[in-house]
């Protein structure tokens, strides 16, 4: 991922920033500026808090390049109290624990590197709680 | 009265055994227990470094703080492992915190003392009424090359700290530093490992400097070790702390609560700092704490903290330094650790 867009997203990326629509109460994740649900563009910040439940999982064995070294490794949809849902890596554990209903809490971890002498992209992964 | 506000630890989950260690290099483990009293050490995974040590122990000490993160005006984090040579650990940090932009950041490097050195700073521009609140934290992952000694302690952790003069954790009695030039240790630029020079990091380094730091503040404090109930050093290995310990006059009692390396090994910039958190976490009121980190260079930082009844009210809000070491944990082979810690040369 080029730099300038890393650097757009820090918001949602690092501070798990979302908008929660003031029509319907819709919580969108990375922030969106018309409602999904009902249309509505008034909406207020909020912050994601850091745990969830994992919505689906699966197991990565065939990664992209840049994850080569960590396969296999879980993938999960993961749904926050707030009712917002991200996909994220399941680390720290055997990729087979993570099924639906799995808890955990969102850890800030370094997702990938671009290449050998470019910028160090870092993010929220899941790990089981507990 | 300033001092600590709030803070935190981090250890990650990866662990590795002394004897999985000596079995590849055809070492005995049982004279690296009993030698270097270690049993294992933390290891990071592929996706954490200083940065991500740091933001989780910098979120713990916020939980404790309970303050707004914008009331934060520095930020220093000490470590021997920055993940990038030319651009700050600190920036990241602040952003993932809501700290800032209006923050003085830096990152700090004293080999094994960086982390004492950030608390120093930061706990000096909160006295002088500079800033509100100012954060320092030691934190790394640290080198140790194959099949040398210090690949057996070389570990990954560290602790955040929060300073601040209102709803204090633990009051800063006060401080002292003592460097010379010494070269006991040392990495130069591009090297991807550190050097040292066995013996000669002992008496005339680690032991010079922890010794006379310790001895300077228990004078300038009027202090003596019965005073204290908790007492923490640099810890390298198992040995050289008891050792220093025991030679200035504390009890191993003392010494035991905040003595994290045998399960945790030397997370280098974050080893006596996140040895102050685990003592943080069951301290009482009134208690007194000696705290003397040692750098390679040389230099040691010394400080006399004494507890609050702040402290057991607000130390639930983030998990102790012990259920970390003792929580969930995943065990690796040598060529899991190789690979981790990138020890493994594959192509790009």
């Amino acid at each position: 991922m080029p730099s300038p867009r890393y650097w757009r997203e820090i918001p949602s990326r690092y501070r798990l920033e979302a908008s929660r629509c003031c029509g319907c109460g819709k919580v969108a994740y990375p922030a969106r500026k018309v409602c999904p649900a009902c249309g509505a563009d008034d909406w207020k910040q909020i912050q994601l808090s850091r745990h969830g439940r994992v919505v689906t999982s699966t197991v990565i064995h065939v990664p992209p390049d840049d994850f080569l070294m960590e396969a296999p490794y879980a993938v999960a949809v993961v749904e926050t109290s707030e009712g917002a849902r991200l996909m994220v890596q399941v680390v720290d554990c055997e990729p087979a624990e993570v099924v639906p209903g799995t808890e955990v809490n969102l850890e800030f971890r370094l997702i990938r590197r671009e290449g050998h002498g470019g910028i160090l992209c870092y993010g929220y992964k899941g790990v089981p709680a507990g | 009265m300033s001092g600590i506000v709030g803070y935190g630890a981090f250890v990650p989950r990866n662990r590795i055994k002394s004897e999985e260690i000596a079995r590849q290099w055809g070492k005995d483990p049982e004279t690296i227990r009993r030698g270097l009293l270690l049993e294992e050490k933390s290891v990071p995974g592929i996706d954490e470094d200083t940065i991500t040590i740091s933001v989780a122990a910098a979120q713990a000490a916020l939980e404790r703080a309970g303050i707004d993160p914008k009331r934060i005006g520095a930020v220093y984090i000490g470590s021997e492992s920055h993940p990038y040579a030319v651009k700050p650990s600190g920036t990241i940090l602040v952003d993932v915190l809501g700290i800032g932009p209006e923050v003085h950041v830096a990152d700090f490097e004293f080999a094994c003392k960086a982390g004492t050195e950030a608390m120093f700073v930061a706990f000096g521009l909160v006295e002088s009424g500079r800033v509100e609140y100012a954060l320092g934290i030691g934190a790394d992952t640290s080198q140790g090359a194959p099949n040398d000694a210090l690949e057996f302690s070389a570990s990954a952790g560290g602790a955040a700290f929060i300073f601040g003069r209102k709803n204090v954790l633990a009051e800063v009695v006060e401080t002292y530093s003592y460097t010379s030039d010494t070269p006991d240790f040392w990495r130069r630029e591009g090297e991807f490992y550190p050097r040292h020079g066995g013996r000669f990091t002992g008496e005339p380094a680690y032991f010079k400097h922890v010794l006379s730091a310790s001895r300077a503040i228990l004078d300038k404090t009027g202090l003596k070790p019965k005073d204290f109930r908790f007492a923490v050093f640099h810890m390298p290995n198992g040995k050289f702390p008891l050792s220093a310990g025991k030679t200035l006059g504390f009890s191993k009692e003392q010494l035991e609560t905040g003595w994290v390396v045998p399960t945790m090994g030397n997370t280098y910039s974050g080893s006596s700092p996140t040895g102050l958190a685990a003592i943080l976490d069951v301290a009482d009121p009134d208690d007194l704490i000696l705290i003397t980190s040692f750098g390679s260079g040389a230099g040691s930082d010394s400080f006399v903290l004494k507890a609050t009844e702040e402290l057991p009210r607000r130390r639930p809000r983030a998990p102790t330094v012990r259920s970390m070491l003792e929580g969930r944990r995943r065990y690796l082979t040598y060529g899991e650790y190789s690979k981790y810690r990138e020890k493994i040369i594959v192509n790009q």
